[in-house]
């Protein structure tokens, strides 16, 4: 593959091996001591695009199938399926995984996503991971509620039984199509109980309010239930003050945090953890810079404004610390320190759980964690896996399952 | 002080890099101009082989008289080298990275010795 440069140059590349692109996060784990004890990466990606006729084949609908497989034949790769597409995450090809993974050959008779998957975890360390769409994250922003039905129900069922059947490594919460209340009811109870299956989540670039009565009952069957509920961030181009940002840096920079700084605001302040006290709240691939904010801003305005929000008991900020935050993409300021209070903020020893986002363009490696000096030695394993292994109830065995050489 | 092998001269085209390691030492190579560079290829954010990614000139804002924006070119001087994890850019004849010069990656000392290129660890 030649890989366009500046100046009109070209770089010839003839293959591509993630496991080798990241041999140097494999000896991190080595020099780490990884081997030690579990890690698990609780929000890391495929492309499903990659395999979307496959996908397309569970659809339920006929109609929208023929047009999904229709809009993916040939080059067209799902382009008028699914909402999005102006975007720059490879940053100009920089970043050659975005464009080498074309070129990347996997294990015969194993699933792509599944030989892929076990490249980069055995090169990292991290025993399980909770894999989730790429593309799909701005399929909340369809303007036909049918297609993000119909399209959800698909690539549900397809990574049930193609993916998370194959490898007890990946784990997965399901994509709920959160514009039909009524379908994200009936998709719990079908997947719930699924191999694999360790809650359910909602991609955050949408327009519907997470206080919405409509959503009461599946809350409180997901309560119920007793699995977590993920709202995994994303960027929106188009969404109204975004498009007065003309660099990618800014769109996401901004827009990953956006939607759910509006999505955690309403939750706290329409008082959910008050109705639903059991249910388990993840807040995914926001970062943790944006907490302290929010801790400080809703206290603030809540000790003059608390007729507003009957329904809380304590402060807003109380309620935040109580649920629980994935690490990527960690802000690691000049000064430290800052972090450290982050950290000490969220209560992070306890509610903080490592993600990678791996293989998207700022991924974190374990090291982001194990390294940080003003943690102890049970609270960086707490947080790259213990957390999780208490959360999602993981039953790990005691054998490390990452290949850590 | 060591000195491991690198490449030919004559087999070492201008523009392309060669990656050497030796012991502990994981050093990127780069042919440049008539000139050659090496330092370590481990990209001082996370850790990923920073010599091994993209060479990409800098890029830079064209602005008018009157401080308006006009577009934007490749440096016709300026050649970064990318880490391909992340995107951290450094400069391919100083190593400093490119978003702040206060840091920089390790220099190794390169030594010609006829058609021979040799660094120095």
């Amino acid at each position: 593959m030649d890989l366009p440069l500046s100046e009109n140059r070209r770089m010839r590349v003839e293959e591509f091996d993630s496991g080798k692109m990241l041999a140097h996060a494999a000896r991190q784990a080595k020099d780490r001591g990884y081997d030690k004890f579990p890690i698990v990466d609780v929000d890391a990606h495929h492309y499903e695009l990659e395999s979307f006729n496959e996908i397309l084949e569970y659809m339920p609908d006929p109609v929208l199938r023929q047009l999904a497989q229709a809009a993916n034949v040939g080059n067209s790769k799902g382009v008028g399926v699914l909402p999005g597409g102006v975007g720059y995450q490879d940053m100009g090809g920089r970043v050659t995984r975005y464009p080498l993974r074309r070129i990347e050959k996997t294990d015969p008779g194993v699933h792509r996503d599944v030989s892929l998957a076990r490249r980069w975890m055995d090169a990292m360390g991290v025993d399980v991971a909770i894999l989730f769409p790429s593309p799909m994250l701005q399929l909340g922003l369809h303007p036909q509620v049918e297609m993000e039905v119909a399209l959800a129900w698909a690539y549900n069922r397809w990574l049930c039984e193609r993916v998370l059947a194959e490898e007890p490594r990946i784990r997965s919460m399901i994509y709920l199509p959160f514009n039909d209340p009524d379908t994200c009811y009936r998709m719990v109870k079908e997947f719930a109980g699924k191999k694999g299956v360790v809650g359910f989540m909602v991609t955050s670039a949408r327009h519907k309010p997470v206080h919405h009565n409509s959503y009461m009952r599946l809350y409180a069957m997901i309560e119920e239930i007793g699995m977590p509920l993920g709202f995994h961030a994303g960027y929106n181009w188009n969404e109204q003050s975004m498009t007065m940002m003309n660099k990618f840096i800014a769109v996401h920079a901004i827009g990953f945090v956006f939607h759910n700084m509006v999505h955690l605001t309403n939750w706290v302040l329409n008082g959910l953890p008050e109705r639903f006290p059991k249910l388990k709240v993840i807040w995914i691939e926001s970062g943790l810079a944006w907490l302290p904010f929010m801790i400080q801003r809703l206290d603030n305005e809540y000790m003059m404004r608390s007729s507003e929000c009957p329904a809380l008991k304590k402060l807003p900020g109380e309620y935040i610390t109580d649920m629980y935050y994935t690490s990527q993409p960690m802000e690691k300021p000049r000064d430290l320190s800052l972090l450290e209070s982050t950290f000490k903020c969220i209560k992070a020893e306890t509610q903080l759980l490592y993600s990678s986002d791996y293989p998207h363009w700022d991924f974190d490696l374990p090291s982001t964690i194990y390294d940080l000096p003003f943690l102890t030695e049970k609270a960086k394993r707490d947080i790259l896996g213990g957390n999780a292994v208490r959360l999602f109830n993981l039953d790990l065995g005691t054998k490390k399952l990452a290949k850590v050489a | 002080m060591p000195e491991v092998f690198v490449a030919k001269i004559s087999e070492f085209p201008e523009g392309e890099r060669r990656i050497v390691r030796h012991g502990a030492h994981d050093i990127g190579v780069f042919h440049w101009q008539g000139e050659f560079y090496a330092y370590a290829n481990m990209c001082l954010h996370q850790g990923g082989p920073a010599c091994e990614g993209l060479i990409m000139h800098k890029v830079e804002d064209i602005l008018g008289p009157d401080r308006t924006w006009l577009g934007q070119k490749f440096s016709e001087r300026e050649v970064h080298f990318v880490c391909p994890w992340h995107g951290y850019e450094y400069d391919l004849r100083t190593g400093e990275c490119a978003a702040d010069r206060r840091l920089r990656l390790r220099k190794y000392n390169v030594i010609r010795r006829g058609d021979d290129i040799y660094v120095a660890i």
